[in-house]
């Protein structure tokens, strides 16, 4: 079971009081109706599912009742930011492989 | 019987307290400080169990978790019958009932036994798919059999009464295991003021330290431990949990724990002050660091008939011997690879058994422990192992031959030496299971012969969980560790010095697995690898001939490592099998992977006070218990208990909802509609946010109005519906689905925080606050006019307006909306006056018959006219067009709305999209089945083209006829149409396809 941070509550809760919502950052085109019906169904169905480095959408649903983004490993589970909604991530695949250290946890 | 193999003295056992216990019908006895095991062997008992697959007899092997053989089914009542209970690890108590899992008529005279004879030669792995694979329709037929010939225990077949609970726990450092290396880890945490967790899975703390020959500062082990345990006892932040096993290590350093608290009492918890105590508990730890000081567990060397009783771990002699008092035998022979084993034979010796011989498998083996094995004058044979024992039931020789380890072969002549116990000892295994449960792979290491852990952010490994045998090094290492998990936790850690332990010299060891035999692997006797799931050498070596060379692969294919020993003393011998097989290194077949749980765990204990009425909690409205009163008959909606309708005397459901759907149409009804969804929204953005999110406009609803809304996803599918009423300018009530309330709080909450953060708007569930009571038909105004102190005409209060009033004399608010097609108001009050208005309603409602009723009813009743429920008509691939409810779509309002740009994708415009029509059977006492399959021919042919589904049907008293609602392809195009349905007793149902609106079509029954 995950241990979050909740950078609203600024504290460490259970898992079980968040509800996990899927991929970050996804961002509902400024104009919908002069999107192409490709751009769209991008928009609405086609989600990333990386081995390794992972920006989240997390729900405190029976905390704060915030949203917010937590940026996390998917094979070691490893939590390694959370962060506000409306934030850029400090922690990305990039930026992490440039560190020879962590490459065998991407791996 | 006698306990014919217990020593005069020694062991921890109480021989003041002599205890009863019965084991396969047979009454035996034992003492205080007993494991079941230990009483049995103490008793002669040979033979505890028949294996799996080929039903040979087999004993108790080790004295711990490890025990592959000695399962045992527990329980003097039915309701207390535990299956596949470890006897090692089974404390004895006054009583206990104990059988065999496997063997019939028993375990001396097995007739399966007979079959596995036969079957040694013809049951290879893969044996029961080879042999079963065709008809594959037979398969659940053979599987029937096969399960109950190879099965373990078995479940009880009544209601466990125990209780079982669950607690949760933060604490600075969690040890896992009170040997020397918890007990040392647990002193330097504790001393240094961090709020230890201290578990250990026996029955009493100190690990091996309770049956070492060594001393620690010039006392016994077991004292030591003793004080260590009290001091401990004192420091206030220390949590002392023995007979408590660390079961499942999951993320982030959340380890459960497995708290037995009366098991070693009776079957069932025994009463303390007339009450049942808790059996036993989940702790759910959060640590945020864990020292695994889990100690190591020593393997057995694989040779032939290694199966038969008196065949045991070197270690567990010890045990038996030193904790228990128990010596298994007469006559020992020791084969071992290492400076450790010796010391069973030492034991052995010093309890005044004769001990035959030590073979090392070593040529020149020279540490203190041999040394004291030759002061001793135990003849030792040098570069050689046991490569066979003799005897059916019980040892009766062990044969001996040289070995060339490195060229996997016998050399010269062998010999027998008679004997009837053979202890062996390849090596220790550190016991790493906890460090690879998140998904760590253990690493191997070559110094050691065994894996170590693969490293777990916040964890350390200690002593033998960290390759550090001795007692003197376990105990340096756990003091370490107790420092530095302390000082890692934020503590300012104090050191504490090492007690005095004599160093012992130790020999070199060699690795050695499985033995060599003089004949090949395949031919030699059975060499078992693991015994629980009767897994050979020969087994393994097959496997990897037939391709499965993955240890992985080899695993599935023979059985390896599974059942209730999870592979703790086979896994490593039959990885090395593997290896030498296909000429890789062990760590080249792969690592070993363990899951939770460590060893097996009751449901109880897992599911905690959360079964029956905490199982998943029902919700009730304030009008519950009148409902009670008037006899209703509930149904589950979501969480909520609905009525579902309130029979009258001996009514069936059918008369009660036809009688309360004709009350409604004719006279006036009630509905207890408090379940809706409602929810406060308010800011000056309010009204915006609603545009946004409902795909109807919102922005010239003024306030004392009401408005229907349809809410979409953004793929433009229709995922909710409700009323919202306009309160004031920056004040809405929205009123959702009962299923759906939270869901859509949610949703507008996402919304609004990730995309629209700009809009001022807030807000709040308000489901509970409010009771409604729903007043519906012809007599409604009239009975309304009676309680309410509004003037409540048709022109001063009309249709989808709402209304702030006194009902009952208690503040109510009043919408005039309508779900049955008849004059309706809907009277909300604050949930604590509920009672009261029912009250009020129900004595000014009387002359008019004001009839409950309950939700199949509304269902009718909202269906006649042809009303969509959100989840029952849709599921989730519905538009609103589908619904034929473009008439609540804004196609004009300027922001693009969730859901209107998907309405405009080609999909969204096809013409043969399911749509939402009405279905009259032409047979009118006919009740389609809701979920029938719509076709266009009479003739069903397997396979043909579906064209829809019916989502609701019922019979309707006011047409007088059966109904249905349906989504049909291009169903809007189809109107006049006959289409067929065929029913679950085989018949072929006619309907025509109509408007979905059966009744009153005009809406001229609420427009009054």
């Amino acid at each position: 079971m995950l241990h979050i941070y909740c950078p609203h509550c600024d504290e460490y809760r259970e898992e079980e009081e968040f509800r996990p919502k899927g991929e970050a950052h996804i961002a509902r085109p400024a104009e919908p109706e002069s999107a192409s019906d490709e751009d769209w169904g991008n928009y609405l169905f086609f989600r990333k599912n990386p081995r390794g480095l992972h920006h989240e959408q997390w729900f405190h649903a029976v905390g704060c009742r915030k949203f917010f983004n937590v940026t996390r490993d998917t094979v070691s589970y490893e939590i390694l930011e959370t962060y506000k909604v409306g934030q850029q991530p400090a922690v990305t695949a990039e930026s992490r492989n440039g560190q020879a250290s962590d490459k065998g946890a991407a791996k | 019987m006698s306990q014919r193999n217990r020593l005069g003295t020694g062991g921890r056992i109480d021989r003041k307290r002599p205890l009863s216990f019965n084991f396969n019908g047979v009454s035996l006895q034992g003492f205080a400080g007993d494991t079941l095991a230990s009483a049995l062997l103490a008793n002669g008992v040979d033979v505890i169990n028949r294996s799996f697959k080929y039903a040979r007899p087999r004993g108790v092997v080790s004295a711990g978790a490890d025990e592959p053989n000695a399962i045992v089914q527990l329980g003097s009542t039915e309701a207390g019958q535990v299956p596949n209970v470890r006897a090692t690890q089974q404390a004895l108590y006054d009583g206990l009932v104990a059988k065999s899992t496997n063997g019939w008529p028993n375990v001396d005279r097995d007739v399966m036994g007979l079959l596995g004879k036969l079957g040694g030669k013809f049951m290879p792995p893969g044996f029961y798919y080879k042999t079963f694979m065709s008809p594959a329709s037979a398969w659940p037929k053979y599987e029937q059999y096969i399960r109950k010939a190879a099965g373990l225990g078995r479940s009880p077949v009544e209601n466990d009464p125990d209780i079982y609970d669950h607690m949760n726990h933060h604490c600075d450092v969690l040890i896992v295991g009170a040997g020397p290396t918890g007990l040392a880890a647990a002193l330097a945490a504790g001393r240094s003021g961090a709020r230890v967790i201290l578990c250990d899975e026996q029955e009493e703390m100190g690990g091996s330290l309770l049956d070492s020959r060594e001393s620690i500062d010039g006392k016994p082990a077991a004292e030591w431990a003793a004080t260590v345990v009290a001091e401990l006892a004192t420091l206030p932040d220390v949590l002392l949990l023995a007979r408590t096993t660390a079961n499942g290590y999951h993320d982030h350093n959340f380890v459960t724990l497995h708290e037995r608290r009366t098991e070693h009492l009776a079957d069932l918890a025994p009463l303390a002050n007339g009450r049942r105590q808790v059996r036993a508990r989940m702790h759910k730890v959060r640590a945020k660091r864990v020292v695994l000081a889990t100690g190591a567990q020593e393997r057995p060397l694989v040779y032939g008939r290694n199966d038969v009783p008196g065949n045991m771990i070197a270690g567990a002699v010890s045990t038996f011997i030193r904790r228990y008092g128990v010596i298994p035998g007469q006559r020992l022979v020791l084969s071992t690879t290492n400076d450790h084993g010796y010391r069973a034979a030492l034991d052995w010796h010093d309890a005044g058994r004769a001990v035959v011989a030590i073979v090392d498998a070593r040529d020149k083996p020279d540490g203190d422990l041999v040394a004291a094995a030759r002061s001793r004058n135990i003849r030792i044979i040098t570069g050689s192992a046991v490569i066979e024992a003799q005897g059916k039931k019980r040892v009766t020789a062990a044969v001996v031959g040289g070995i060339d380890i490195d060229g996997f072969r016998v050399k010269g002549s062998t010999q027998e030496l008679a004997c009837d116990t053979i202890a062996s000892s390849g090596g220790y295994s550190p016991v790493i299971h906890l460090a690879a449960h998140t998904g760590r792979r253990p690493v191997w290491r070559e110094d050691l012969f065994g894996f170590v852990s693969g490293g777990v952010p916040g964890q350390i490994a200690a002593g033998g969980a960290n390759g550090r045998w001795s007692l003197r090094e376990a105990l340096g290492d756990g003091l370490e560790a107790g420092v530095r998990a302390a000082a890692e936790a934020g503590l300012n850690a104090v050191t504490v010095t090492l007690p005095t332990v004599a160093p012992v010299r130790e020999g070199k060891p060699v690795a050695l697995y499985d033995v060599p035999h003089t004949k090949s692997t395949m031919r030699a006797p059975k060499q078992f690898v693991d015994q629980q799931n009767d897994v050979t050498a020969a087994g393994i070596e097959l496997a990897t001939r037939e391709g499965f060379e993955a240890i992985e692969h080899v695993k599935r294919y023979t059985g390896l490592g599974f059942g209730t020993d999870q592979g703790k003393l086979g896994n490593i011998n039959g990885m090395a099998i593997a290896a030498r097989v296909t000429k890789q290194s062990i760590p080249e077949t792969g690592t070993t992977v363990f899951r939770p749980n460590y060893t097996p765990i009751t449901f109880g204990a897992i599911a905690g006070r959360h079964c029956d009425a905490f199982f998943d909690p029902r919700r009730y409205t304030a009008l519950h218990a009148w409902h009670v009163e008037r006899g209703a008959k509930f149904e589950e909606v979501g969480q909520w208990m609905r009525p579902w309708y309130f029979p009258r005397g001996s009514e069936s459901m059918h008369d009660a909802v036809q009688r309360e759907s004709r009350a409604v149409r004719e006279g006036v009804g009630i509905l207890d509609a408090s379940t809706l969804g409602k929810i406060e929204i308010q800011g000056k953005d309010a009204r915006e946010f609603l545009n946004r999110i409902y795909t109807n406009a919102w922005t010239k609803l003024e306030p004392g109005k009401c408005r229907y809304g349809l809410m979409c996803k953004d793929d433009g599918m229709v995922m909710d519906d409700g009323v919202t009423a306009c309160i004031a300018e920056n004040h809405f009530h929205m009123t959702t689905t009962t299923g759906g309330a939270a869901g859509v709080l949610d949703w507008m909450e996402l919304w609004h925080q990730t995309e629209w953060p700009e809009l001022e708007v807030y807000f709040n569930s308000t489901t509970d606050h409010w009771v409604a009571m729903t007043v519906t038909g012809p007599n409604a105004r009239k009975l309304l006019a009676e309680v309410a102190d509004i003037d409540v005409s048709a022109e001063a209060f009309p249709y989808m307006d709402w209304r702030e009033a006194k009902v009952a004399g208690v503040p109510a608010r009043i919408f005039r909306i309508s779900f049955t097609g008849e004059l309706s108001y809907e009277i909300n009050v604050q949930a604590n006056y509920a009672m009261h208005v029912c009250k009020a309603l129900f004595e000014k409602g009387a002359k008019y018959d004001l009839t409950p009723y309950g939700t199949e009813t509304m269902h009718v009743l909202r269906a006649e006219k042809g009303f969509v429920i959100i989840g029952q008509e849709t599921d989730g691939s519905v538009t609103p067009e589908d619904l034929g409810m473009q008439w609540c779509v804004g196609y004009k309002k300027p922001y693009s709305w969730i859901g209107r740009r998907a309405l405009s994708r080609p999909d969204t415009h096809r013409t043969d999209r399911k749509q939402l029509v009405g279905l009259k059977p032409l047979d009118p006492k006919l009740v389609l089945q809701e979920g029938a399959q719509i076709v266009l021919e009479k003739d069903i042919k397997i396979p043909m083209p579906m064209y829809g589904h019916v989502t609701s049907s019922y019979f309707s008293p006011v047409l007088g006829h059966g109904f249905a609602l349906a989504l049909l392809k291009g169903g809007s195009e189809r109107m006049g149409q006959t289409v067929y349905l065929s029913m679950t007793d085989g018949t072929v149902q006619a309907a025509e396809v109509v408007s979905p609106v059966f009744y009153d079509p005009k809406g001229a029954r609420h427009h009054v």
